[in-house]
This record gives structure tokens, C-alpha cells and sequence, in this order.
């Protein structure tokens, strides 16, 4: 069973209908993420995007096709067999977050590792660990609302991170990071995935994409690109780079 | 070239091989290693319109050592550089080109060429972050030339996208 997918969507479709006319937001994707892969997903705003993401991770319904994860059909599954599913295979960052407003960062970091059945020293063993390789080793104590945007958003990342989970799904993760604390996250999903991490995230921001083995391109809800990001052909490996042209 | 051989001779008089040295030392490995003879081409026009000199130090057993200096025309050329502003990039037009006219030609869908370039500029992009890795950390002049050349790159990316959505 080593071959099997850790995420395979078969003609996925969504369409949302909120006024009279049924809106199409993706349309008949077909996607296949094996394990370990990095894959990023890009397109324009409202290109589905998104709706793809959280179709994957079953906050948002499909209107049709399938959705495979790890071997197991889960498009079918109720939202409680979703949440069952969630919280032993996948971690999810939101674009927005979405901490536990009454629990401490350390605490909002530790519970899926908790849910999940770890004990509770290696639970906080993990949780020390990623808030230090994110920088924020110092707010453990603090309570998401005394954080700023882009802090919330890496304690987000280290719960996702928190139960090393099969798949890490993650919608735009550095949105609200400055250049610095991009820098962090891109470092440790690096280590993550070198460790074998799967993961699928979309973003617009070429530096986290450049940080996958393969980019899937989205437009109007179709997939019109889908393969590995080539070896560059300019530079010989240890060379020096020419990427600045100053002018004479 | 010029104006940066300048602003470093108005530092302090220096050979070729210095100014060569002291330009990747400035500016670390993302700037393209300046070629020697380049150096001394680009010093020998200088020359030529007086915005530098040279002077001849010998050297025990090797052979003698031309050293440059500015001169007063070279630091009032100097001084106009700096002070006027600086054009801004033009937009990198050759991929463009082959966006507008490929399909006209039949040799080539957009859809094809779009993707192929949005793969490359990624790889791009991934020798950019490798280079700032590799980059030492308090050398900020390099980090902020690739820094720069993310910004850049992450333009023409979005550019692409603006491409992909309005032309059909």
C-alpha cells in the first residue's frame, strides 16, 4: 500500500448556488499528490483556488467527483466522519487563522496533538519545538487576540504542524507575514517536508511556491497546468548567480 | 560600470584587481562577477575622458602597477549620476513578444508558453532563495540585491497571471 495517494480528487466539481444563478468555482479537477510531494496551487483570485483546498479538506462540500485520501473514499463521509478524518490525517491552515480565542498559544498548539492521542510531554515537546523554529517561543502564554496577524498566522502553522499530520493542507500561509517571518515559515516547511511531509498549499507568493516539487496552475476552476518545477538550466550547482544585471 | 568604478576611485585611488575585489566584496555573489578585462576596458575609456588618471607605482620583481585616481571632470560626472534619478526598470518585454506573436504564427499556444514561463520563473525564483541561504546574513547589501530580485521576479509572475486571465 505504499503506492497509494496521499490525496487523489477524481473530476471534482463545485458550484455554488447562492442567488439564482448556479456559479461554477471549479470544474471537473482531476488531482493526484503522492506521499511526500510538495505541491502549490496557483491562479488568480477567484481562479477556485481556495474552494479546491477546502474541498480537500472537507470544509466545503463537493457538488460532484470524488475525493480520496490516503486510500480512503472521503467525499461521501459526514462532517463528523470529516472531523474524525481532519484530526488524524490532516492539518489545515487557514487564511484566517482561526485559533481558539480562550486558549493560550501553547494551548492552541498542543490540543490537535492531544486530541490525536499523544501524551502530553510530547505533545509539548513538538509545541516547543515549532513555536521556536517560527519564532515564538516567547508568546506560548500569550492569548491570540495579543498577537499580531502574522503571529497568529505561524501559531496556526504550528498547530497544523502540531500532530505531523499525513497531509498539510494550508491556504495561503504567509499572507500576512512580513518578508523576515517568511523567511521562517519557508524554512520549516522546507524541514518538514525533507522529513517526508506531504503538502498542498495555495499561494500567489512565488517564494513559497518555488518551495514545491511541482506547481498546479488554476484557471476559471480548470487545472491548465500541472508538473515539476524544472532544475534551472542557468547556473551550475555551487555557482555564482548572475540574477542582477546592474547597468553600465 | 563607469559610475561604479568611479565611486569607488573616489573612495580612494585603487588598481584593477582592487576595484574588482572590492565589488564583490560589496555587493556578494548575486552581482555577475565583473570580468577583469572589462574592468581595465571600462577604466581605459575613463581614461580617455578624463574623468580618471593613472600613475605607474613599481613593484620589486613584478612588473609595474597601474594605479587610477579621479579626477575633478570625473567626480563633477560623478556628482550628476548620483544626483539625478535613476530610470526605473523597463518591463521585460522579449517573453511578451513571444506571448503577442507566437500564437500568430501558429507556432505556439499561449496557454503552452504561459505555463512553461511561470515554471521557469519558480525555478528562478528557487536559485534566488538558495542564493540568499547561502548568502552571509551581514552582508546586507547582497540580501537586499536579491531581495530586490524576488520583488522583480514576483511581478513578472503576477504579470503572467494578468496575461493568463485577459488574453484569450
Amino acid at each position: 500500500m505504499t503506492d497509494t495517494p496521499v490525496v487523489r480528487a477524481v473530476n471534482l466539481v463545485k458550484i455554488y448556488q447562492t442567488g439564482a444563478l448556479p456559479v461554477p468555482a471549479v470544474r471537473g479537477a482531476d488531482l493526484t499528490v503522492d506521499a511526500g510531494e510538495f505541491v502549490a496551487i496557483m491562479g488568480p483570485s477567484g481562479s477556485g483556488k481556495s474552494t479546491l483546498i477546502h474541498m480537500l479538506g472537507g470544509l466545503d462540500t463537493r457538488t460532484s467527483g470524488e475525493i480520496w485520501l490516503d486510500g480512503r473514499r472521503a467525499d461521501t463521509l459526514s462532517e463528523s466522519g470529516w472531523a474524525v478524518l481532519r484530526r488524524e490525517k490532516i492539518g489545515f491552515v487557514f487564511q484566517f487563522f482561526n485559533l481558539v480565542a480562550s486558549m493560550t498559544v501553547a494551548d492552541n498548539v498542543e490540543l490537535p496533538a492531544l486530541l490525536g492521542g499523544a501524551p502530553p510531554r510530547q505533545a509539548r515537546e513538538r509545541r516547543e519545538y515549532l513555536l521556536g523554529e517560527l519564532g515564538l517561543a516567547d508568546r506560548a502564554d500569550a492569548s491570540p487576540a495579543q498577537l499580531s496577524g502574522g503571529e497568529q498566522q505561524r501559531v496556526a502553522l504550528a498547530r497544523a504542524l502540531a500532530n505531523q499530520p499525513r497531509l498539510l493542507l494550508a491556504d495561503e500561509p504567509t499572507g500576512n507575514l512580513d518578508s523576515r517571518n517568511t523567511r521562517d515559515v519557508l524554512r520549516l516547511l522546507g524541514k518538514v517536508h525533507t522529513q517526508g511531509q506531504t503538502i498542498v498549499l495555495v499561494t500567489h507568493d512565488a517564494r513559497v511556491a518555488s518551495m514545491a516539487d511541482r506547481v498546479v496552475s488554476l484557471l476559471d476552476g480548470q487545472i491548465v497546468d500541472d508538473g515539476a518545477i524544472p532544475k534551472s538550466r542557468r547556473r551550475p550547482a555551487g555557482g555564482v548567480g548572475d540574477v542582477v544585471e546592474l547597468r553600465s | 560600470m563607469r559610475q561604479s568604478l568611479l565611486a569607488l576611485l573616489a573612495k580612494e585611488p585603487a588598481h584593477g584587481y582592487e576595484l574588482k575585489q572590492a565589488l564583490e566584496t560589496i555587493f556578494g555573489s548575486a552581482y555577475p562577477s565583473p570580468n577583469i578585462g572589462q574592468i581595465y576596458v571600462t577604466l581605459g575609456r575613463l581614461e580617455k575622458d578624463g574623468f580618471v588618471r593613472s600613475v605607474d607605482v613599481e613593484q620589486a620583481n613584478r612588473p609595474n602597477k597601474k594605479v587610477y585616481y579621479i579626477t575633478a571632470t570625473g567626480r563633477e560626472a560623478l556628482e550628476t549620476w548620483v544626483e539625478e534619478p535613476t530610470e526605473g526598470p523597463r518591463v521585460r518585454d522579449e517573453f511578451f513578444m513571444k506571448l503577442v506573436l507566437a500564437p500568430m504564427t501558429g507556432l505556439s499556444d499561449r496557454m503552452a508558453l504561459m505555463n512553461r514561463q511561470r515554471r521557469h520563473y519558480l525555478a528562478l525564483m528557487r536559485d534566488l532563495r538558495e542564493l540568499a541561504d547561502q548568502t552571509d546574513p551581514a552582508n546586507r547589501v547582497a540580501l537586499l540585491l536579491i531581495e530586490g530580485a524576488m520583488l522583480h521576479l514576483q511581478a513578472d509572475l503576477d504579470w503572467l497571471e494578468r496575461c493568463q486571465e485577459d488574453l484569450p
